[in-house]
This record gives C-alpha cells, structure tokens and sequence, in this order.
C-alpha cells in the first residue's frame, strides 16, 4: 500500500513530464484496440456478407459437387431428396441449379457459370425477385464487377450457349433484367443468375439442383442421400483462413505500436532512474530496501500504463464509439483486396479486444518497467548519494 | 521534545558478545578503494569509540576520510577491514536488507545538500521515514507535528521544498532525521549550504536535541561555527584519527 501510495505521488509529483508520456502511451492504446476493432470489423462483416448472400444456415451438395473443380459442373446435379424437398416446400430451403456456359458479350467469348435460383426466394440477400418477369426473354440478374468486366448494362440482351443433360449445345438470347449492387464477389464474377425453372427447363433438368441452401440458423443435418451436409464451419474455412493471411500482415503494426509504446516507458524510466540516483540514496538512507526500491520504480512505470489507459478511455471511448457507428469508407479498388468487406468497415469492439489489449499493454509496460529497475539491485547507498551510477 | 522522546520506544537491536558500553565502536577499521590497478585508502586503522549523548565532529581536510567513515556508521558503506559496530551490529557482517533496517530504526542522516523529496511536501518529507516503519496514520501525524515544531516550520507543513530556503530545508532534514527518535544522527557537512545565521540556528537545534533527547550527533565538517558547537573534535588526517580531543561545545 505505501508504495502504491508513494508511486502514485511520485508520478503525479512529475508533472507534464508524466503526462507527456501517459498520452504517448494511450496513443498506443487506442491505436491498438483501433487497429484490433477494425480487423475484427472486417472479419465479423466478411462472415456476415458471406451468410447473408451464400451460406445461409449452411448448404447441401449434391455428391458430384466441387466449387474449386469446374469439370465436375457437368455431373453435378441431381434430383432433391424427398427430406430437402420437404424443407424447400416449408420456405426452410432453396435449392439452386449451378451449370458451366458460353456468354458472348460485345461479340467476345467469355466462360460463365449459370445458376438458377427461385425469384421469390428470400432465404439468399440475392434480389431474385427481378427475374420474375423476363417477357419473352431469358431474365438475367448479374453483379457490378460482372457487368464492369463484359460491359453489359441493364436492358441489354446477351448470347448465352450451354449443354443441357444429354450433353446437346443449345443457346439463347439473355436480357439483362437488373445490376445487382453487391460486396460479395463468390455471387458476382462470371456469373448470371437466371430463374430456377426456366434454368430446369432449358436444362431438361427437372426438379434437379446443383445445391440446396438452407435457411439461415437452419439445425437442419439429416442425412440426404447422398448429398453432402456443409455446415458454416465448413463452408467459412476459406474465408478464415484468407482472411488470417491478410491479418498477419496486419499484425507488424500491432506489433510496431507495442514496441514504441515499450518504447516509450523504458525511456522514461531510464531517465527516471537516471535522473533520481540521489532521490534513490535518501532513500536507501532513510531505510528504503533496494528491493522495494524496485517494485517503486517497476509500480511508476505500471501506473504510467494505467494512467495512459485511463486518458485512452477519455478520449478513445467516444472516437472509437463513433468509428463503429459511422464505419470506415473505402475506395472501389478495395474489391482487389480479394475481401468481401462492402465500401465501409465498421470496427467492432468487444469487451473482451479492449479487456485483452489493455491487460496485454499493462503486461508489457510492467515488464519493460521492471528491466531498468532491475540496475537498482546493484545501487550502493553511496554511489546513488553522491548521483553516481554503478 | 520530551513528547520525541517518550513516544517512540525501540527494541534492544544488539548483538550477542558486542560491548553495551559504546553506541559506536570501531576497531582497526579500514576503507581501501581499488582505483584501475592501485588502491586508495580512505581510513586506516581507525579505532574510535562513541557513547550515547555524543556531540562528536569528524573535522579534517577534504580527502581525509570524514563522510567515508560517517557512510560506514551509518551503514551505508562497510569496512574492507576491522569492524564497525553500530548499536550492537557489526557493519561489515549487515545484509542490505538489516543494514536498511538499522538505518530506518536508529539512525537518522542529515546532508550538505538536504536530499529532501522534491515532490513531497514539508509534511510528506518528515513522515517519509515513519512510513517505512508502519506507524498508525494518527501516531504518524502527532509525531510528524512535534518534529516540525521543534524546528520552527510547523507552519510551513504543506509548502513544498522548492519554496522554502536553503536554512528551512535544512531544518525540515533535522526534523525528517529526529521524526523517529533515533539513538545517533550523522550530518554530513550541514552547513556548507548555508550562511552563518542559518548555521548558527541549525547547530542550536541540534544541540538543543543533543541536550534534551540524549541524541548522539556525530558531524563531518570542516565549518569552524559548527566545530564551536562540539563538545568533542576527532580530526582526520589521510584517513588516520590525527587528534581526538574534548572540547567545549558552547556554541556561539
């Protein structure tokens, strides 16, 4: 208690030379948690978009299936079993139709994936509800970075070639019925999205389907003969581990801004103890034993972080409150990211990204406070009295 | 002062076989400083002895072993030879953290430049060694109180050391030096930081403690108005006692 006492007096006894340092280091905190809160931002609104306009409640594949195979596309598909229909029939599911096909932009040949999907599903934040009425033609429903990359704007019309199941080329003309804005590209690139049973029909696939997407919080597992149950662990693998790819890059700063806020602190107390040698001797004189000499200078150093992080909240409560509510824009070119992330990043905080940071920060300071005041342990009374250092 | 006196009782602190007879006794005493491949003896042979109620000066020229051998009374240094015997504590056989302890209970230090805590208040200074030895906050403050009285200050309790001259700091050191009652206070050149009047009443507090309490006050100094003060003269000479003489310690 008294040190805590004599440290806090000591502390505050300094000064702005105190202050100076506590709000070098709150920058440090509240970059850090910044810094934490944005990553997390990304990686909690990836996952959203991911579920929102792919996964749902997690997905059911058909045998034959592997999004990473493309000529596996032919086989893929099949009837729905009679436990999915039920759950398609319920509004629980949808299923969705996936085939490989030509598309002739501009008079170009271009691969595409065809996918069918119901237009009045509302499992999926795809706005299907476009395709419900094509008039004579095919309706197509592409994303921005599609209709960027083959220049196909709403209301044109595009050749569209593909196989149906017995392996005969047919083609059509597709119009373009809506640009769908959306921040997931797994939905956008090479891809046209057309109504489900018009997708069957040109197929001569009815009632068959390449996946079923169940809703989202679905507890649905059973098996479905033969088809694959992918739950959302599975199916967000990728994503996860793209995105700790990214984030290891994004840890040199974390890193950087600990070591200077480690920095910071061990020049202080350098100084500190450089400076208060004869502070120190009165000390020792007076009946101070080296050992609760250091756990005074280790505890300024400790309070220094505390201080800083109290200043951090002052000012780092309100300014991070208002980044996770006004987000973080972002410039188009962030799609070259390869992150589904939208055009604003909201941080997220938790409590326990801010508990972590701090006791991480603290930890730390308290370490590098100790280092220097270790030296105390060698001080002679005398040498510290006459301002010499041994 | 008697109020000093009374309040702090200390336990018996000597060691088994040491002569109860002498607060201080040296024997053969030596302080050698290796300098790179030669050496420098500080004190040689040193065998002086010193009972309670002492007013005792270590006088000599600079560089004859004053504050080296006021360092090792006060166990802040130990002897590379001979024994110091302290309150019944052999110096040289002290760990850092008994040595600490024999400081914070019997001794008190005065210094040529105050080395009072910049950041504390008169007050806080005073309290500081008390701290160390847990008193009760309400036997802390009555003790504090008296100390600051007896020197004149306490009506500068609460100022802060940067506001108070060179002659009330040194006062503020007496009162921190004599707050825990302690059996011996060394100084170390108390004086030479201050003109003759603050002088003069730096030593008349002193001898009035010496007087009153039955304090032991031993000096380095080479301040001819301290040395009127003493009532006995140890002078120094390349680390050998020179002379060892009574004197009469009237003051001015």
């Amino acid at each position: 208690m008294l040190i805590i006492k004599l440290a806090l007096k000591n502390i505050l006894g300094a000064g702005l030379r105190t202050w100076l340092n506590v709000i070098a280091l709150s920058f440090s905190f509240v970059a850090i948690i910044y810094m934490q809160g944005l990553y997390n931002g990304m990686s909690d609104q990836m996952e959203k978009i991911a579920i929102e306009a792919e996964y749902a409640g997690g997905q059911y594949w058909h045998s034959s299936y592997d999004p990473f195979d493309p000529l596996t596309l032919d086989d893929a598909h099949g009837k729905i079993p009679d436990n999915l229909h039920t759950l398609i029939d319920r509004g629980e599911a949808i299923p969705i139709l996936i085939r490989a096909a030509s598309i002739y932009p501009n008079g170009r040949f271009q691969n595409a994936l065809l996918k069918g999907i119901p237009p009045d599903q509302k499992i999926l934040s795809i706005p299907s509800g476009v395709l419900e009425n094509g008039g004579t033609s095919i309706p197509a429903l592409i994303g921005g970075r599609m209709a960027r990359s083959t220049g196909l704007k709403k209301g044109d019309y595009l050749t569209v070639r593909w196989r149906d199941t017995n392996g005969t080329f047919d083609a059509d003309e597709f119009f373009i019925s809506n640009i769908m804005k959306t921040d997931d590209s797994a939905i956008d690139n090479g891809q046209l999205w057309i109504p489900l049973e018009k997708m069957r029909e040109m197929m001569d696939m009815k009632g068959e389907a390449t996946i079923v997407v169940l809703k989202s919080g679905s507890r649905f597992a059973e098996n479905a003969g033969g088809w694959n149950h992918k739950n959302l662990e599975f199916l967000m693998k990728d994503i996860r581990a793209l995105f700790l790819t990214k984030s290891i890059g994004g840890s040199i700063f974390y890193i950087i801004l600990l070591l200077l806020a480690m920095l910071a602190l061990f020049d202080t107390q350098i100084l500190s103890i450089f400076r208060r040698r004869k502070e120190m001797g009165t000390l020792m004189a007076l009946g101070m034993t080296r050992g609760t000499l250091i756990q005074l200078f280790t505890l300024e150093g400790a309070i220094h972080s505390v201080l800083a992080a109290v200043a951090a909240a002052i000012y780092g409560i309100p300014l991070l409150t208002y980044s996770a509510r006004t987000g973080f824009g972002l410039p188009e070119s962030t799609d070259d990211f390869g992150l589904a992330i939208g055009n604003r990043i909201f941080p997220s905080f938790t409590g326990a990204l801010v508990a972590g940071s701090i006791l991480l920060v603290l930890t730390v300071t308290t370490i590098v406070s100790y280092l220097p005041a270790r030296k105390i342990a060698k001080l002679e009374p005398t040498d510290a009295l006459r301002g010499k250092m041994t | 002062m008697e109020k000093l006196a009374g309040q702090n009782k200390k336990k018996s602190f000597r060691e088994p076989g040491t002569d109860s007879t002498y607060l201080i006794k040296t024997e053969n005493l030596s302080k050698i400083y290796p300098i790179g491949l030669t050496t420098l003896t500080a004190l040689d042979n040193i065998n002086l002895a010193f009972v309670k109620g002492d007013f005792a000066g270590l006088v000599g020229p600079s560089g004859s072993g004053k504050t080296t051998l006021l360092n090792i009374l006060g166990s802040l240094d130990s002897p590379t030879t001979g024994s110091a015997v302290v309150m019944g504590k052999k110096v040289e056989t002290l760990t850092h953290r008994e040595a600490a302890g024999l400081r914070n209970h019997h001794i008190g230090f005065i210094f040529q430049t105050f080395n009072l805590l910049p950041v504390y208040s008169v007050y806080e200074n005073v309290e500081f060694p008390l701290l160390l030895q847990n008193f009760s906050s309400s036997g802390r403050k009555k003790l504090v109180m008296d100390a600051l009285e007896w020197v004149g200050l306490a009506d500068r309790a609460f100022s802060k050391p940067l506001q108070l001259s060179g002659g009330q700091s040194q006062r503020v050191a007496i009162a921190r030096a004599i707050v825990k009652n302690p059996e011996l206070v060394l100084a170390d050149e108390p004086t030479a930081n201050l003109d003759a009047e603050n002088s003069r009443n730096i030593m008349d507090t002193m001898a009035r403690l010496n007087e009153n309490l039955k304090t032991t006050f031993i000096f380095a100094t080479h301040d001819e108005k301290v040395m009127r003060y003493l009532k006995r003269i140890i002078t120094l000479n390349d680390g050998r006692v020179a002379k060892d003489e009574r004197a009469a310690g009237e003051g001015t």
